[in-house]
């Protein structure tokens, strides 16, 4: 955690996704924010938790909604030094998923370990 | 941590998922249709008493009091006003709130 | 303390614009401050000034605007968010070529990077959503 908020020491800001993307708008405004965020200087996690996971799913076309498909904006992340994706393994499993389905390389963690990442984090913003 | 549930346990999964991810001696706050899960005698009140053995539970007064159901507390819920929420988020070094 | 707070949906259609605004009220009431509000999704919709909910019924966009003139809130909807669903205000609407603004007095159109100063300049924030 951090020690100082003004000008000092980074925050741990955490974004937790929850929703699948194209339903509703959340996934690809919550993008938005990490991306935005990025250019803060932070330390920056992002969560994939529930249908969250199914944001990060490859083979994404949307061609026939005639709607923006973001997903490629996962893979450019890390050139905004925002490489730190834990995704939920009981979410993953309980779809069908492994690692290998997603876009990204991410970390799949247990809920015991997503819990602990959580509790080390300054700002929480759960879209 | 502090975590607030605002969706109703038998609508949503928000409360089961906040729960997995709860650490012993965090607490939960149920507002909006979350203060269903509150209740006794539902189809989730055993899991939520469980829950209530590693995590304090408390519920926002007025939303119990808007759908009615102020008489269907369970045992171990506690309840808080606004000013009551403000404590706890200010008790706790990080509110998560599952929407 | 300083508070950050968020408001992820529009007024009415979900509780919580409404929690948030009891929750602000409490913040101030207990001596607290609140550093900045500010309004991202359907949550710009809390910044109309069309609105003209029934005579009987709060009116969560007066109550936005009164409690920032009472304690200098800085109310911020996110211009991202604003521009995908037509909140503008008079220099936005001039920009973008339209015949009109709805912002509400009180609030003011900004970018994503005010809610991230919130989040590192505040020492709980704290989002309300649906």
């Amino acid at each position: 955690m951090a020690d100082e908020t003004q000008g000092g020491v980074a925050k741990k800001f955490l974004y937790v996704n929850r929703r699948a993307p194209y339903g509703t708008i959340y996934a690809l405004e919550s993008l938005e924010v990490v991306l935005i965020g990025a250019a803060f200087e932070q330390d920056v996690s992002v969560a994939f938790i529930g249908d969250g996971v199914y944001q990060l799913a490859k083979g994404q076309d949307t061609r026939g909604l005639a709607v923006k498909n973001f997903s490629p904006a996962f893979g450019a992340l890390e050139d905004y030094d925002v490489s730190k994706l834990y995704v939920d393994r009981e979410s993953l499993l309980a779809r069908g998923l492994n690692e290998d389905d997603l876009l990204v390389p991410v970390k799949v963690v247990s809920a015991s370990e997503m819990a602990e990442i959580m509790d080390g984090q300054d700002v929480i913003l759960s879209f | 941590m502090l975590h607030t549930v605002n969706k109703s346990p038998f609508d949503h999964n928000t409360l089961e998922t906040c729960l997995r991810f709860a650490r012993q001696g965090s607490a939960v706050l149920l507002i909006e249709d979350g203060v269903y899960a509150a209740l006794r005698e539902t189809a989730v009140s055993k899991q939520v008493q469980d829950a209530l053995k590693r995590v304090s539970i408390y519920a926002l007064k007025s939303d119990l009091e808007a759908r009615g159901m102020q008489n269907r507390l369970m045992d171990g819920i506690q309840l808080v006003d606004y000013g009551g929420f403000v404590d706890l988020v200010v008790a706790h070094n990080t509110v998560q709130s599952w929407v | 303390m300083k508070f950050g707070i968020l408001v992820n949906e529009g007024p009415y259609t979900h509780e919580a614009s409404d929690t948030a605004y009891q929750f602000a009220k409490a913040v101030l009431e207990k001596g607290h401050e609140i550093f900045r509000v500010f309004f991202y999704h359907d949550g710009v919709n809390n910044a109309t000034r069309l609105t003209v909910p029934p005579q009987d019924e709060r009116n969560i966009v007066k109550c936005w605007s009164e409690l920032a003139a009472k304690h200098q809130l800085d109310l911020v909807i996110c211009i991202a968010a604003a521009q995908r669903r037509g909140l503008m205000d008079a220099a936005e609407a001039k920009r973008h070529g339209k015949d009109a603004n709805n912002i509400a007095p009180g609030f003011r159109i900004s970018g994503l990077g005010q809610l991230i100063e919130a989040g590192i300049q505040a020492d709980r924030l704290v989002a309300f959503g649906g």
